[in-house]
């Protein structure tokens, strides 16, 4: 055996071997955002056998299973009714969903608000690229107003979801968004996001070159990041309802954190409360 | 902390859908998640005020979607699970149901059903979704579904389901009627140690060595839950032993889908409960199930009285349907009556089972099913 | 003997509640067999409902009532509904001033309890279903009145019970009178 065939990456027990290659594309932000979440666990030491992540559909769905803790790959929009699911019967599990914008805010966005509004103790986040990309790339509901897609020949007449007003307004106790451009400040959010006993939620704005860049001249990875860099400010606790994504200006940072009793909390307590009343 | 009884051990005198909740607390269901609607909404009342007392969780959720999803996750969690509903609602859980026959999520989904297709007659009875139950999902797989037709079997089915969703790890439905579900009737609740109880099969084989997917002799693979150590995957996509996806394998998938059929309908004799009364010697036969064959026991009774040869075949699974029964039953029968609150559903299945004997459907729509008057004419009309 | 009885009114009168305490009073206080079926429309209140009580010595196989033996009934529009239906020979126990329209009936014994009105004097009107339940049982004898006393003890609100017993008991008073009548 040579070295160079011991040598063991420091994050292979993260990660699932036998399921790569991933199916990502060259350019992609998936991965940034895999790699930052697995950073973050590491140096957390979390538990991987008290970690569930939970996916649904399209390309960042595979996230669930690139990772080796138990994990599930739902349907179309439900991961994070299957994560409150698995929450309330096991509340000592860290759950974490990790899925898309279309999954989780165009088909799967009645769960969200509800979620963030119940304050189930689950995280969220969210590779937000703008479009469809498992499916070639069609409108979405966080595509740009003009953003050419597929199902947009001639520019998307559609306003877009401001992501962390949503959550902020829907009652989520974290709210922070990055891009993949800011690493450092994805790992240490997430870490946070992993912390926080309540509903948190993370924006990733995530480059997508292949399937949307291409479309809206920014044809590699490196020019979709030039974008984040020119355009994003970096505005911790700004308010959330002015932090729109425009081509010109991207408003990242943390937007809420405060502590509210869990819906888990509050059915425990519940629970306490009614055998005590019934031995009295 | 003193926890209320779970198995309200005695004589009650109850309606069907608290029965069915009941039953399921019986059974040992410690999750359940719903959303309201007629007429199952007495099911999640009950247990909404009983979980709490009991250590179990109950949460409405904001759609029928979000129910059974939060069910498949407490599922995979390590709970058994729950949720009811009626015809619409059935109809939003059908991509879910999908999910579980797929990642193999043991669960029990009660539909009381009502008068449809869409918002139809939320009121009154139907027996309209049977078919649904079966073929709701799309794709290839196996359910089993069960059709009370008293307020006893309101509680005994539905342990019955939680117990054969646990053996088979596979949905398993209680197709009720809006007639049982809200009927009031005498329930013996018998004490907890006579009741039995089916848990899923554990993994015996170590973490490191344990594949989620790979069935045992029964082809029923063995379940790790979530939390414990196991550190699996699993997925809607196909997949092979290990829960990791498949989606290019020709093999894969003739396996997976293979064997989440199989697993029904090789194990169908061991699954497949129905009830006879007066068939050994009958010339004409009734098949039924529901409140319908209590209508047609009454109707039965009365073509004897009437020098009618007459006999009653009720099922209890629907699904998987008796096959073999209802073809040796038809043998000696010059005919089959199958009544239904439906536009002809079941009785395809009777159809294609009996093959030479005629079969004849009585159909009731709206407020009231068939009345045994109804089916003797017809005894009498085809008994000619 | 199958016995089939049917309670008629509208949402609001506790007419579901009293095919529930006739049929448990039968069966769990009686030992006879008993199933109570019910069909209401999508108010709350106020939309047409009935509920209907089979009692048997035998088990019960169609628990739904065909041709009932006794309707009870409280509001005009059940009335005009049911009041024909009811079998040769059979009983119909109305509120007269609840249904000021009756129909020329053949062969149906005509009962009238101004329920609502007593009820009224009893200070709730919410309790005229069970007037009307004493009425029944003194009328019909075929559920015994301890047994009635018993399934309505369990089945109303607490702190509701002497109320509901004193309803009872007037309706008891006044049917036992009209029977003899």
């Amino acid at each position: 055996m040579t070295e160079t065939e011991a040598f063991e990456h420091p994050f292979a027990k993260y990660l699932r071997a036998a399921m790569m290659p991933h199916i990502w594309c060259s350019g992609c932000g998936n991965g940034i955002i895999l790699n930052a979440f697995v950073h973050a666990l590491d140096e957390m030491q979390m538990d991987l056998n008290k970690l569930v992540v939970v996916s649904g559909i399209g390309c960042i769905g595979r996230a669930a299973g690139y990772t080796n803790v138990d994990s599930f790959h739902t349907t179309h929009g439900r991961p994070i009714a299957f994560a409150t699911g698995v929450k309330l019967a096991k509340p000592e599990l860290e759950v974490v969903v990790i899925s898309g914008d279309g999954d989780l805010f165009a088909i799967g966005g009645n769960h969200f608000i509800h979620a963030a509004r119940r304050n189930i103790g689950i995280k969220v986040i969210c590779a937000n690229n703008f479009n469809y990309g498992m499916t070639g790339g069609q409108v979405g509901p966080t595509t740009p107003l003009e953003a050419l897609t597929t199902t947009t020949p001639y520019g998307n007449i559609e306003h877009p979801f401001n992501l962390v007003h949503l959550a902020a307004a829907s009652g989520a106790t974290y709210v922070a968004r990055w891009t993949t451009l800011h690493v450092r400040m994805l790992a240490i959010s997430i870490k946070k996001l992993l912390q926080r006993e309540g509903f948190s939620f993370i924006e990733v704005v995530s480059p997508c070159p292949e399937i949307f860049g291409r479309r809206n001249k920014m044809r590699t990875g490196l020019e979709m990041m030039e974008w984040f860099r020119k355009a994003s400010v970096i505005e911790n606790f700004s308010d959330p309802a002015k932090a729109e994504i425009t081509p010109e200006r991207i408003v990242v940072g943390e937007f809420v954190d405060v502590e509210k009793p869990t819906y888990e909390k509050l059915l425990h307590d519940k629970m306490a409360q009614i055998l005590k009343e019934s031995e009295d | 902390m003193a926890k209320e009884k779970t198995v309200l051990t005695g004589v009650h005198f109850m309606s069907g859908d608290i029965a069915c909740a009941e039953g399921a607390i019986a059974a040992g269901c410690r999750f359940f998640a719903g959303y309201p609607i007629t007429p199952a909404t007495e099911i999640a009342e009950h247990i909404a005020a009983r979980m709490p007392k009991i250590g179990g969780v109950y949460v409405q959720m904001e759609d029928e979607i979000a129910s059974i999803a939060a069910v498949i996750g407490a599922s995979y969690a390590g709970l058994k699970a729950m949720t009811a509903t009626s015809g619409p609602g059935f109809s939003l859980m059908q991509e879910n149901i999908g999910l579980a026959a797929m990642t193999e999520a043991p669960c029990v989904i009660v539909d009381v059903m009502r008068g449809g297709p869409s918002t139809g007659q939320p009121t009154l009875p139907g027996q309209q979704d049977v078919m649904q139950a079966k073929w709701g999902s799309h794709g290839d797989y196996e359910i089993i579904a069960l059709a009370p037709s008293s307020v006893q079997e309101m509680f005994d089915l539905t342990i019955e389901a939680f117990n054969l969703a646990e053996t088979y790890r596979v949905p398993t439905m209680v197709m009720a009627d809006e007639v049982v579900a809200h009927m009031w009737e005498k329930l013996v609740i018998p004490p907890a140690e006579e009741i039995k109880i089916v848990n899923r099969k554990r993994p015996n084989t170590p973490p490191e060595q344990y594949l989620p997917f790979m069935p045992e002799d029964d082809l029923v693979p063995p379940m790790a839950c979530f939390g414990e150590g196991y550190r699996f995957h699993a997925t809607g996509l196909t997949h092979d032993e290990h829960g990791y996806p498949q989606t290019q394998s020709s093999e894969a998938q003739t396996k997976l889908v293979q064997r989440l059929c199989d697993k029904i309908r090789k194990n169908a004799d061991k699954i497949v409960r129905f009830e006879e009364t007066m068939v050994e010697d009958a010339e004409i036969l009734v098949v039924a199930y529901g409140i319908v064959a209590r209508a047609a026991l009454s109707a039965v009774r009365k073509a004897r009285e009437n020098g009618i040869k007459a006999g009653l075949l009720r099922l209890v699974t629907l699904w998987p349907f008796p096959e073999k029964h209802i073809a040796k039953a038809a043998e000696g029968a010059k005919a089959i009556i199958v009544p239904e609150m439906n536009c002809g559903q079941m009785v395809r299945e009777v159809e294609r089972t009996a093959k030479e004997t005629s079969v004849f459907h009585l159909s009731k729509l709206g407020e009231e099913p068939p009345t045994p008057m109804e089916i003797f004419e017809a005894l009498r009309r085809h008994s000619k | 003997m199958r016995v089939e009885i049917r309670f008629a009114g509208f949402g609001g009168q506790g007419i579901i509640k009293s095919g529930i305490m006739t049929a448990m009073a039968a069966c769990i206080y009686s030992g006879k067999h008993a199933v109570q079926t019910q069909s209401y429309g999508p108010e709350s209140r106020g939309g047409a409902c009935k509920s209907e009580v089979v009692i048997s010595d035998d088990e019960i196989d169609f628990p739904k009532v065909t041709e009932p033996d006794v309707l009870v009934v409280m509001s005009q529009h059940a009335y005009n509904e049911y009041a024909e239906n009811v079998k040769k020979g059979g009983i119909i126990i109305l509120d007269p001033d609840m249904i000021p329209n009756e129909k020329k009936l053949e062969k149906v014994k005509v009962f009238r309890v101004p329920a609502t009105k007593m009820a009224e004097e009893l200070g709730r009107r919410i309790v005229a279903n069970v007037v009307m339940l004493g009425a029944f049982t003194a009328i019909t004898k075929i559920v015994d009145k301890k047994a009635l006393k018993e399934a309505i003890k369990a089945n109303v609100p607490k702190g509701t019970e002497k109320l509901n017993s004193a309803a009872f008991e007037r309706g008891y008073e006044y049917g036992g009178k009209i029977a003899e009548s």
